[in-house]
């Protein structure tokens, strides 16, 4: 009976798309439509899918079962078997719980910032469509149909990062989100082809690999598992593949919010929890990932303490956190990992959507001592904001020290002090940058009192719940040594993770050594930025400030490359081989066809000799083979 | 008593100079004559080979040939009239208008 609601938790966004797709026709065809109407279809769509979610929570948690639902076969030639079904075991249900309370929460949010926009119903339809993606990504029972999903969600970020697709500028971004994540997709897709041929006659859902991966050889085993994460990095935005992130940021800020911090972007981190059998028997690739997690994390704070754009900083900062995540996933502490991806949707949404608030507040202003300069009196927004950061820098209670508490200790506990160190490290930049913002844009004295600017309460009422979820999310999963109960350790217990289990003393030492480096942090930023003269902006200038010039580095190293071969071929090949040689033919052909039709010059006389001959030549050959 | 071959003969000759008439001459009156004087080269011949094989149907055929021939005329009159109107001329060289080739 309740399994048949599996499907629902996807067909209700999907369903909603439709419906705000066909209305919103309606609107720019014929009549205009009310955008409470949008709005309405585009939140209970989420709501619906989240109240599903929770259902078979809670009757999993009551009677241990896990769901499945064959919807039907969708493609079997020979070997090959897909089967369009779904899964709802621990790991998906609990990824589907936060993403649809997150995403509804965000739906809410984007009423309030976007309204009066022209494509308000647009916005809705590709939201719900991206939901609808997302959920397929995490509920697909074979890697196929993660890809359908993996894919989708690819689409729905680039059609919303290109939402205002006046300013070229957008586009662009849209266009390198795009193809920098097609390379990490091809990379997804040779890994899951090589699994198929590696384990052969199977069909290929997560329950029959799993049974079957003992048969597969180690180094199809460690390619597989390489190019899978190859996916993995396009999608988290890890190095090296990370650059289309912080331009992503173009889209409107829900965008951001969802898609950019606390969805799309830990689908790379899914993707390898939920194919933890391939990674728990290759430790080589493990280690792998745990060291690009852990200089992508370091790479993108080192770039964040120089940007100036608010909603830049956090997208650096995203990554970093991604890094953190890959370190867990790497090391293999599937659950520890998920549990930052989890706090992280919280807080990271949560200042999203502060940002997108001051950004709205300030018609359009993005750059953090513009921002500072024209101060508004944001009191809700101040405060939610200063919770995600707190969270975010990993100051106990806040949600994001046990996330990211619990990761260190796992890098320190597997023996990995390098990765340890640089996490550490990051951990201090962490701090620092966000401090550093949170003083310029809210504390940095600017010399005249700010105006209190109204704010929907759409807007606000997302913020508070996340807010509660910032602070909130880290008890979840506390460790025993504070007396926790690892609820969410527990709950993934199926993964086969790695656990903490160092002894109480050193976890206390490790403890303190994370906060002292993220009160050091922050005092650092007090120092320097609280009061900071915001009419003196810093610029982006420098080695740091131009982001390594890596953004250039690609330019010259495969833009223009691929530039110039193309306009080698379509200058060169295309026109003077390929064309010439086509053109050449068809004037041949051209000359034949006249000299040919100068048989047909309508003079009867010419045509009734070239009659006679022939008939003459007939006569002539049926004397000579009849014999007569 | 006249030979088969010669008949033969008379025929054929009738039958080509008819068909040299067609190529080389230039008014359509003269290639009709000369399209009628082809049937007549090829009635002979079918006539007397009748007559050589005792056989009627070579008759009949010829009989045959006539009457269409006649209607024949008729329609080739019309059509000789209809394009003395629209250019008229008869000879047939200027009538080119179908011409796929270059024009001369």
């Amino acid at each position: 009976m309740s399994t048949s609601l599996l499907v629902w938790i996807i067909l209700a966004p999907l369903l909603g798309a439709l419906a705000n797709t066909f209305l919103y026709f309606y609107h720019i065809k014929k009549h205009k439509v009310s955008e409470i109407y949008f709005a309405l279809i585009g939140t209970i769509t989420p709501l619906i899918s989240f109240l599903i979610t929770l259902n078979l929570f809670l009757q999993m948690l009551e009677e241990k079962i896990i769901f499945k639902q064959h919807i039907f076969t969708w493609l079997s030639v020979d070997k090959l078997n897909i089967e369009m079904s779904f899964l709802g075991d621990n790991l998906s249900i609990f990824m589907s719980m936060f993403v649809t309370f997150v995403g509804w929460l965000i739906h809410i949010y984007a009423i309030g910032y976007m309204k009066n926009d022209d494509g308000f119903g647009k916005f809705f339809a590709y939201f719900n469509l991206f939901l609808a993606s997302m959920l397929i990504l995490v509920l697909a029972d074979n890697p196929i149909i993660l890809f359908i999903g993996w894919e989708g969600v690819g689409v729905c970020s680039y059609l919303l990062i290109k939402f205002y697709y006046g300013n070229k500028e957008n586009v662009l971004a849209a266009n390198k989100a795009f193809i920098v994540n097609r390379i990490g997709d091809f990379g997804f897709l040779l890994g899951v082809v090589t699994l198929f041929f590696a384990l052969g006659q199977i069909d290929l859902s997560f329950g029959t690999i799993e049974a079957n991966i003992e048969n597969v050889s180690k180094e199809l085993l460690i390619i597989s598992g390489f190019l899978l994460f190859v996916g993995a990095m396009g999608k988290s935005a890890q190095i090296p593949l990370y650059v289309w992130l912080p331009d992503a940021m173009a889209g409107p800020t829900p965008i951001s919010a969802l898609i950019h911090a606390a969805t799309m972007v830990t689908a790379g981190v899914y993707m390898v929890a939920r194919f933890h059998f391939l990674y728990s028997g290759i430790e080589e690739i493990g280690l792998f990932i745990a060291y690009i997690g852990a200089f992508s994390a370091l790479f993108a704070a080192i770039i964040a303490t120089k940007q100036t754009d608010i909603k830049k900083i956090l997208a650096y900062s995203t990554m970093s956190q991604l890094g953190y995540m890959f370190i867990a996933v790497g090391l293999g502490f599937y659950s520890t990992g998920l549990f930052h991806v989890f706090t992280h949707a919280f807080f990271k949404a949560m200042l999203f959507m502060g940002a997108g608030g001051i950004i709205i507040a300030l018609h359009h202003e993005q750059n953090i001592f513009k921002i500072a300069q024209h101060r508004a009196n944001l009191p809700i927004i101040g405060m939610t904001f200063l919770i995600g950061v707190i969270a975010i820098s990993g100051i106990p209670p806040f949600s994001g020290f046990f996330s990211k508490d619990a990761i260190l200790a796992a890098a320190f506990q597997e023996g990995q002090y390098l990765i340890w160190a640089i996490a550490l490290f990051t951990a201090f930049l962490t701090a620092f940058y966000m401090f550093r913002m949170y003083f310029i844009v809210f504390v940095a004295p600017n010399h005249h009192s700010s105006d209190y600017i109204y704010t929907s309460k759409t807007i606000t009422l997302p913020l508070f719940i996340l807010a509660i979820g910032a602070i909130g999310a880290g008890f979840l999963n506390l460790p025993s040594v504070l007396g926790g109960n690892h609820f969410i350790d527990t709950w993934l217990g199926n993964l086969n993770s790695k656990h903490i289990h160092l002894d109480h003393m050193t976890e206390y030492v490790l403890m303190a050594i994370s906060v002292i480096v993220a009160m050091t942090g922050i005092m650092l930023a007090y120092s320097k930025y609280s009061n900071f003269d915001v009419f003196k902006p810093e610029n982006e200038t420098g080695f740091i400030g131009n982001k390594f010039y890596i953004d250039e580095i690609y330019d010259s190293l495969f833009v223009q490359p691929t530039k110039a071969i193309s306009t080698f071929i379509d200058k060169i090949v295309d026109t003077k081989i390929i064309d010439a040689f086509i053109m050449y033919s068809s004037i041949t052909f051209i000359n034949i066809g006249k000299k040919v039709a100068m048989i047909q010059n309508a003079n009867v006389r010419f045509y009734a000799a070239f009659m006679l001959v022939g008939m003459t030549c007939i006569f002539v050959y049926l004397y000579i083979t009849l014999g007569l | 008593m006249i030979s088969l071959t010669s008949y033969a003969f008379v025929s054929m000759m009738l039958f080509s100079i008819g068909a040299i008439g067609v190529i080389s001459r230039k008014n359509i009156f003269v290639i009709y004559m000369s399209i009628e004087m082809m049937l007549n080269g090829i009635n002979l011949f079918l006539v007397t080979f009748a007559r050589y094989h005792f056989n009627l149907d070579p008759q009949i055929i010829t009989i045959m040939v006539i009457s269409i021939a006649a209607a024949e005329a008729a329609i080739f009159l019309s059509v000789i009239i209809l394009l003395y109107r629209s250019r008229k001329s008869l000879d047939t060289d200027i009538f080119t208008t179908l011409s796929q080739g270059e024009k001369s």
